[in-house]
């Protein structure tokens, strides 16, 4: 085995210089919940750790511009005990509540599991529904990318090797909004989903839905905003027929791998399954969301 | 290999360690400081015969690095038992057979702890989702569960 580095640094230039001068492979750390495994089963080998937990910036939580900032390593419990941001985003807060055990979440960030780039990873359909925006750090600056934009297969991403996510943007919420998530898994806690269906909409004052986007996790290389999906309740009040609409285009959106876990046809007809409780929910929490 | 000069306080004692980088905290407990209380399973985060209290977070040990740890306040089931006695949780445990052969128990204990510090009354069932990450090979976990329950009633002095 080569030398480990391990290295701490206080701010994101520093972060990004150590990782634009590694020579083998580096990995950020973030809360370790995947790197540290994948270190263990001696799946990834890396010359270099940074520890981004040092950087005041990627910890917090707090508003801005009517929405919120989410540091790229805040950890799922920080996140699950922010009332006003929990308040504010449930679907979101469904998503990262499912991620492993207390402990586990006790570590685990948003931007590790975004970062991971594992197809199943939950925090994932619903950030991508909640339109969260990236804040991207490299050598040559700052980017802003749609988090839909950052996994491109499994474990990899659209981020250069010497570039971190900072930080989240969760932008403000019109009245009349609500977002869930669900996911299908053998057991109640502690299992890989199977499939996972994130859902966020916006009614006007009459009930008709102005904007609504329906993300899928689990059925493909990485999970999927399905734009037809969502363009499928708009305009609608969300009833049935408009919810078989959405339903059919999250099902043709599906490409699922088969494996003892659930075969091809079982994971596309169940994420039609959750598609239409999650809406349902969505509806609801958007309905009360005066 | 380059190694890490780390100083950090467990259960109220303050340490000085050398730690290899890709060392874990549970192998800097337990193979460094030579406290063994605290178990490993699995090594992956799946069972949580590993949990600690890191800066008042319920973590597992093995998913952390020793030179994380640099600073930290650490509270291990070593800590849990002052002098001769016991936590109404080891009390309870004990008196409600939530332990048979005992490799998952101070990780439940410390587990059991951390929920308790947040929620003191808690409901079976946001005992059980609470202890869902430490799993039990011998109890059947209602043992484990009333046990929890049982000191939860006592330390409320209910
Ligand atoms: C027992 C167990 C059960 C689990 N169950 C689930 C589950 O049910 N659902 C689920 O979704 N996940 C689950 N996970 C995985 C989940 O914990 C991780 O995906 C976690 O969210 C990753 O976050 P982290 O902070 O620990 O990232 P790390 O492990 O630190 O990093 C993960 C990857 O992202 C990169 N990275 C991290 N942060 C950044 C950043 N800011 N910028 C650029 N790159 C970055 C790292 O280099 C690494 O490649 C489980 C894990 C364990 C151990
Ligand atoms: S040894 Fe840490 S969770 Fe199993
Ligand atoms: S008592 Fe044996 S594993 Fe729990």
């Amino acid at each position: 085995m080569s030398e480990l580095r391990y290295e701490a640094p206080e701010s994101v230039s520093a972060a990004v210089a150590l990782l634009a001068g590694a020579k083998g492979m580096a990995r950020v750390l973030a809360g370790g919940t995947d790197v540290i495994v994948q270190m263990e089963t001696e799946l990834i080998e890396p010359e270099l750790i940074v520890d981004i937990k040092k950087i005041p910036e990627v910890r917090g939580i707090s508003a801005e511009n009517g929405g919120f900032r989410v540091g790229a390593a805040a950890t799922g419990m920080q996140i699950c005990d922010h009332k006003e941001f929990a308040r504010t985003w449930p679907g979101v807060i469904e998503g990262v509540k499912l991620i492993g055990s207390i402990q586990v979440k006790g570590r685990a960030s948003m931007g590790g599991n975004l970062c991971n780039a594992s197809p199943g990873a939950d925090s994932v359909p619903p950030m991508f529904t909640a339109g969260a925006i990236a804040r991207v750090v490299g050598p040559k600056g700052v980017r802003e990318v749609p988090v839909e934009q950052i996994p491109t297969a499994p474990g990899k991403t659209s981020l250069a090797k010497d570039e971190i996510v900072t930080s989240f943007f969760f932008p403000a919420r019109p009245k009349r909004s609500g977002d869930a998530y669900q996911r299908f898994t053998p057991r109640t806690e502690m299992d890989i989903a199977v499939t996972g269906v994130a859902i966020n909409l916006s009614l006007d004052d009459k009930g008709v839905c102005t904007a609504a986007r329906v993300a899928i996790g689990a059925v493909a290389p990485t999970a999927l905003l399905v734009k037809d999906a969502g363009a499928a309740l708009v305009g609608t009040k969300v009833d049935d027929a408009a919810i078989e609409k959405m339903v059919a285009a999250a099902r043709a959106a599906c490409k699922p791998i088969d494996d003892k876990r659930g075969t091809k046809e079982f994971r596309i007809e169940v994420t039609g399954v959750l598609a239409k409780r999650v809406a349902k929910a969505a509806l609801e929490r958007a309905l009360a969301n005066k | 290999m380059k190694k890490h000069h780390i100083t950090l306080s467990v259960n109220g004692d303050d340490y000085d360690a050398l730690v290899e980088p890709q060392q874990t905290l549970l192998d800097t407990l337990r193979d460094t400081l030579m406290l063994t209380g605290t178990k490993e399973g699995c090594a992956t985060g799946d069972c949580g015969a590993c949990s600690v209290i890191v800066d008042g977070t319920l973590q597992c040990a093995c998913l952390m690095l020793g030179v994380e740890a640099n600073g930290a306040k650490v509270e291990t089931i070593e800590g849990m038992a002052k002098g001769e006695k016991l936590h109404p949780l080891q009390k309870a445990i004990l008196e409600h057979n939530g332990l048979q052969c005992g490799i998952c128990t101070p990780g439940v204990l410390m587990a059991a702890k951390a929920l308790l510090e947040r929620n003191p009354d808690p409901t079976e069932t946001e005992t059980r989702f609470w202890l869902a990450g430490n799993l039990c090979r011998c109890t059947g976990y209602d043992k484990l569960i009333k046990s929890v329950l049982v000191a939860a009633k006592e330390m409320r002095g209910a």
